[in-house]
């Protein structure tokens, strides 16, 4: 298995500029999501990878070696488009063994190959099978041998669970993942579906607008969002975001917001007055009956494990709590909130990221 | 709004039985979900309410007035179906006025402006009546379809996944807006759907469908709490329960018919192993932001639990493993009650 690093990337099409000066290394044996939404270039940039286009400029290397102009036949590259292309006339075995064949491999080892990847994936006892009659789990495991028989540096895998319903989804990305802790092979996932890839990703690169906003462990960047965009696109329901006015300096561990003095992770930097946006996650509202900070209560939403409330503040902010389900919430009713100041982040509004505080140790990336 | 009536209603297509002696209540005011996999049932029995398609036994009632016969239009319903259809060349408020002006209804054009805008400020498209529906983004053209059901005050509303064509983070705010919009004018509603986010946050009551069958009728935290079998405790819930043979955990007290134990998540206790005993070993550790996914395996047999992220378990760990609150299923997957609360349990 082998690295891929991505250096200065940039792909233009005619005026539009589809991925911007995007650097980042896949270590050997990652499970790596280009996460985003629509049209950001998380796609174009695994094309590139793949050598299914062109970059305009910048490198790409696989395993060490510049492989930025060489023809995607002769990168050592599985690309899973969707899970769901299979041969329906031919059995299981055929199919897994179909890339191996067609190498010229010969017949003992292609047999011996299909049968060690059938094992890994746990479909031994279908290989004889038709994969017309199979469910549609089944055919996506097919679908997925016949990537792991080649035995390729990286699997490049673009969107390929996003034609499922949401059950099956949920036990193919359980799936995927186990799969990868078997076989441990250099993975690169394109989604635009936050939970899949907080699910199953080592390392998530988030992209907007053509450019990388932030890489790192999906708990890094859950907690410490470099931008308001991160904190927005990744958690469901994401980051509540909470307008106001004011300056901070380096040392400071509180803001007010209206009538209320609110503590934060200690600031490692100063801003001048201007407009601010307080970042909570819905899990670090507690509602609590006297705090200075009132709400409304507008709505709640039951999920059995937890229940999302959402509230309005005085000053029309609307904010969503996640709580125990247990606890009695009832729209109309006025509460208290409290945030868990450790968990706070702060953002320039202006340009959207990050300040730096105990929290935030690092550098925010500003929005070009 | 009179309650709706569904009595022994059956459907058959050739030799699917799609819809088998189907019975329940819509109470006046409520948003009854109906929720089940694809091919249960839950579309046709929507259309027998609305009178697309003939029961072949059964009756539709509502207001104990027997409408099994009626027609369509005269049955006093709007159907909301699950991709919008708005007539591209009118504007959004012809589209909306649109049911307000049939020749039947005789309404002033000054009582369908007042309508109109109601129904459009309850939807927050107000800003918008103006333009073509052609030039709005897809999800207010599912406002717009929603709200093309709701100017009219039938004695029901029937909506076939009426959010199933949106992204998930429109789908959320929808979801919210409906139920508040429902609470706000009073209305019925029989609500189909797949998912069951869907039918847990916005739903009076549940109505879960099994290849054509009424399995269970409860609200969202009776269903959830409570399910008759291990498909309908597998139906709710994310992540799903636990399901797991009863010999993984021989020493669990359980009714001497189990085969199958059910834990949610949330009631899978564990706590690292301190005098060399343990139950199962932590493999995988899910950072999905607000709550972990902690992986454990026991035998061959993976439990998942909720975690608090700062727990500091790592994979490898041995642990202890408790259960609070566990599910009993006998070998048809049937719900076992528990001997000391029989009476409590159904």
């Amino acid at each position: 298995m082998a690295e891929i690093s991505v250096h200065n990337l940039h792909k233009a099409f005619a005026d539009l500029v589809a991925v911007r000066d995007s650097t980042f290394t896949v270590p050997a044996g990652d499970f790596f999501c280009l996460l985003g939404p629509s049209g950001c270039g998380k796609t174009t940039t695994l094309r590139m990878i793949a050598g299914l286009e062109l970059p305009t400029s910048g490198r790409i290397l696989l395993g060490g070696e510049d492989v930025t102009f060489v023809r995607a036949s002769q990168r050592d590259i599985a690309f899973v488009f969707q899970l769901f292309a299979l041969y329906p006339h031919l059995d299981v075995r055929a199919n897994i063994g179909y890339p191996l064949r067609s190498q010229g491999v010969r017949r003992r080892e292609v047999r011996r190959r299909v049968e060690e990847t059938a094992r890994i994936l746990r479909i031994t006892h279908l290989l004889d099978r038709r994969v017309s009659g199979l469910a549609s789990g089944d055919r996506q495991r097919v679908a997925l041998g016949r990537a792991i028989v080649r035995e390729p540096l990286a699997f490049l895998l673009d969107e390929p669970l996003g034609a499922l319903d949401a059950e099956m989804r949920e036990l193919m990305c359980g799936e995927l993942r186990a799969l990868h802790d078997r076989i441990a092979a250099t993975t690169v996932y394109v989604t635009h579906d936050q939970l899949e890839a907080m699910s199953m990703a080592d390392t998530i690169a988030l992209m907007n607008d053509g450019a990388v906003e932030q890489i790192g462990s999906p708990q890094d960047i859950y907690d410490r969002p470099a931008s308001m965009f991160v904190a927005d696109f990744v958690g469901s329901p994401p980051m509540n975001l909470i307008r106001f006015h004011g300056r901070i300096a380096p040392g400071d561990r509180s803001v007010r917001l209206g009538p209320a003095v609110l503590a934060v992770p200690e600031a490692r930097e100063g801003i001048e007055e201007t407009d601010l946006v307080l970042g909570v996650r819905p899990e670090h509202v507690r509602l609590a009956g006297d705090a200075p900070l009132r709400a409304q209560v507008l709505e709640t939403e039951y999920l059995g494990t937890t229940q999302i409330v959402t509230l309005t503040t005085a000053h029309d902010a609307v904010l969503k709590a996640r709580i125990a389900s247990d606890v009695t919430v009832r729209p109309g009713e006025t509460t208290g909130l409290d945030f868990r100041p450790e968990k706070l982040s702060l953002f320039h509004r202006a340009s959207g990221r990050a300040l730096r505080s105990a929290l935030h140790e690092r550098e925010g990336r500003a929005r070009a | 709004m009179p309650e709706w009536r569904l009595e022994g209603l059956s459907k058959r297509f050739g030799h699917n039985q799609a819809v088998a002696d189907l019975s329940l209540t819509v109470a006046d005011g409520e948003l009854l979900v109906l929720l089940g996999p694809t091919g249960a049932g839950k579309t046709t029995t929507l259309r027998l309410v609305a009178g697309l398609e003939r029961p072949d036994d059964g009756r539709v009632r509502a207001a104990g007035r027997d409408l099994t016969r009626e027609p369509p239009a005269s049955r006093d319903v709007a159907f909301v179906f699950q991709q919008y259809s708005l007539y591209p060349h009118l504007s959004v408020y012809d589209n909306l006025a649109f049911p307000l002006r049939a020749p039947a209804r005789r309404m002033s054009e000054a009582d369908v402006a007042a309508r109109v805008r109601e129904i459009a400020r309850l939807l927050h498209i107000e800003d918008k009546l103006k333009s073509r529906a052609t030039q709005l983004s897809g999800g207010q053209m599912q406002r717009v379809a929603i709200g093309r059901a709701l100017v009219r005050r039938p004695s029901i509303y029937l909506m076939d996944e009426p959010l199933s064509s949106l992204d998930a983070k429109l789908r959320a705010e929808l979801r919210i807006e409906l139920k508040r919009i429902q609470r706000e004018l009073g209305a019925t509603i029989l609500y189909v759907t797949h998912d069951q986010t869907e039918a847990m946050t916005m739903a009076t009551r549940i109505g879960v469908l099994d290849r054509g069958r009424l399995v269970q009728l409860g609200t969202p935290r009776e269903i959830y709490e409570n399910p008759v079998n291990r498909q309908v405790a597998a139906r709710l819930g994310s992540p799903s329960v636990n399901l797991v043979p009863r010999s993984l955990f021989p020493r669990l007290p359980a009714p001497a018919e189990t085969v199958t134990i059910g834990v949610r998540t949330e009631h899978v206790r564990i706590r690292k192993s301190t005098d060399g005993s343990s139950v199962g070993v932590v493999a995988r550790i899910e950072h999905l932001g607000d709550q972990n996914h902690l992986h454990v395996a026991v035998g061959d047999t993976m439990v998942v639990t909720l975690g608090d992220p700062e727990s500091g378990l790592a994979p490898g760990d041995h642990v202890e493993v408790e259960m609070v609150a566990p599910l009993f299923f006998d070998a048809r997957g049937d719900r076992l009650p528990v001997q000391a609360e029989r009476s409590g349990v159904e």
